[in-house]
């Protein structure tokens, strides 16, 4: 098998609180190959962000290894961008600067680079608007342009349209798609939401909670871009769903002891 | 009136003309009535010049040449104290704010010096300093420390960590995480800071003024005080108060041009 980029290894995460401890993931292995979707999806509380977090350096405290092109994950850096589910742009910097952020606009190279994904991202005549003057789409797409600026070896995307409408958020899961076919980032994607994991996904990964494991993982052989009505589509969201429905009733004998 | 009308349609708030009339409605007032009652002898001439001949004592200073000196004086020490204590505050403002360890070091012992009220330390700062400038200068900083150091400090823990995280995604230094992250967050509450340190600035420059003093418009107001020159008195209150309000407009404005971004209710 071809060495991938990110290989995550019997990887386990333990918080401890007060009340004893939780384990958010437990022996989690998964390999992504360059250039690979990899969508991931859960109940809440599987640990889907964890995983991210981890993969992200921002989170650390784990057993196991995680590498991402060879070299274990030391902290966080520019070579993994991460989209949180808010934008979290700098309020008080530009659509332009805040793509830039601690690099200089005034560089040729840079201004290029951000010119061009300002128009990747489709967000031309928006350069000098703040983020108050944004809908939640628009700001979430300045996000991306921020990190994609950065030429990050893998993007994690932390559930990054959970807050748009279903309208929106259709609309920004062919923008995303449109990117990855432009730059070929692989990508590992967060979501709660079925339709969004299949649509987007070459594989699916599905956790399940506590402790917080990988139950299945779904191949997706569906082609690019994908149709959500045809029957194709429908009978791999299925697939998830039943994959699903098992941990939910896992779930519901478990809420019943309490 | 038009002018008023179009401003309500246009934005829904008031329009310049409006602002401006509703600001001077109530000095205006007070001064028509005070300026009446003084003339038909109804209020003592003696404690309360009418407003006429406060701006006749006003015009009689200015031309003999005492005003300018004086009022000049007074601003140079006033912005001097303002910019060493305030220039002072901000920046172990920020270097308490980043560092716990510098927090732990000065903060208890500069809650202290806040307070001791700035009249307790005149006699010892006059032994030490003498009558001359320094004295003046120094009272008046310590006065405008304070509201920048607490406003900074607390400015910058206020900073969110959700936009920290993502300086440490995106690959901040630490340098870039404090000029392009934690000042820019921090900004609000340093201009407010900067505010009320100019505040201070001018009340200290009283305080130090009137109690030693040879020049300046407060020694101008003691001097007229033991003549019984009430209307002398009027004009440097007048004029601290417009100093104080032009300095603060200054400020304002200046707050406008670089909080933007700010997305907050405006009224």
């Amino acid at each position: 098998m071809e060495e991938a980029l990110l290989s995550i290894s019997n990887l386990n995460k333990r918080f401890e609180s007060t009340g004893g401890h939780v384990q958010a993931l437990y022996n989690v292995d998964l390999h992504v190959q360059e250039g690979e979707f990899i969508t991931v999806i859960g109940p809440s509380g599987c640990g889907k962000s964890t995983l991210l977090r981890i993969v992200a350096g921002l989170d650390n405290g784990y057993t196991g290894s995680v590498t991402l092109g060879g070299t274990e994950i030391g902290g966080p850096g520019i070579d993994k961008g991460f989209i949180f589910q808010e934008h979290r742009l700098f309020p008080w910097l530009t659509v332009e600067k805040n793509i830039a952020s601690d690099l200089p606009l005034g560089n040729k190279e840079i201004r290029r680079k951000v010119d061009e994904l300002i128009n990747l991202v489709k967000l031309n005549g928006f350069e000098k608007s703040y983020p108050r003057e944004l809908s939640g789409g628009m700001a979430q797409r300045v996000a991306i342009a921020r990190a994609l600026l950065r030429n990050p070896k893998i993007l994690l995307l932390d559930e990054p349209f959970g807050a748009l409408d279903a309208f929106t958020r259709a609309h920004m899961q062919t923008v995303l798609l449109d990117i990855w076919r432009a730059n070929k980032t692989t990508m590992i994607f967060v979501t709660h939401d079925i339709d969004e994991a299949v649509f987007l996904g070459n594989r699916v990964v599905i956790l399940e909670p506590r402790p917080g494991k990988i139950r299945k993982i779904v191949p997706v052989d569906l082609p690019y871009p994908r149709k959500k009505t045809t029957s194709s589509f429908q009978e791999l969201r299925l697939k998830v769903l039943n994959y699903f429905e098992k941990v939910d009733e896992l779930e519901l004998i478990d809420g019943a002891g309490i | 009136m038009t002018n008023q009308a179009m401003a309500v349609r246009t934005s829904g708030r008031p329009g310049k003309v409006t602002t401006l009339g509703l600001g001077l409605l109530l000095p205006g007032t007070v001064l028509i009535l005070w300026q009446t009652l003084g003339h038909y002898g109804e209020i003592s001439e003696m404690l309360f010049p009418t407003p006429y001949t406060i701006a006749e004592s006003f015009v009689t200073l200015a031309a003999s040449g005492d005003l300018w000196p004086n009022f000049r004086i007074s601003l140079v020490r006033a912005l001097s104290g303002f910019l060493l204590g305030g220039g002072l505050g901000l920046l172990l403002g920020i270097l308490v704010g980043l560092f716990r360890r510098s927090e732990k070091l000065l903060d208890p012992s500069l809650q202290m010096i806040r307070m001791i009220p700035s009249l307790a330390v005149v006699p010892l700062f006059i032994l030490w300093f003498g009558i001359g400038e320094e004295s003046k200068v120094l009272l008046i900083a310590k006065g405008a420390f304070f509201p920048l150091y607490i406003n900074t400090f607390m400015g910058i823990r206020g900073v969110d960590n959700k936009l920290f995280e993502v300086s440490r995604v995106l690959g901040f230094s630490p340098i870039k995480q404090v000029v392009r992250l934690v000042l820019p967050a921090a900004l609000p509450n340093i201009i407010l800071g900067v505010r009320l340190s100019l505040g201070l600035s001018w009340l200290g420059l009283v305080v130090a003024e009137l109690i030693a003093s040879t020049s300046g418009i407060g020694y101008m107001m003691s001097d007229a005080r033991q003549f019984a020159d009430t209307p002398v008195v009027f004009v440097g209150i007048i004029i601290f108060a417009i100093a104080g309000l032009v300095s603060d407009s200054i400020v304002r404005y200046i707050e406008r041009r670089l909080l933007r971004w700010q997305d907050n209710y405006r009224g």
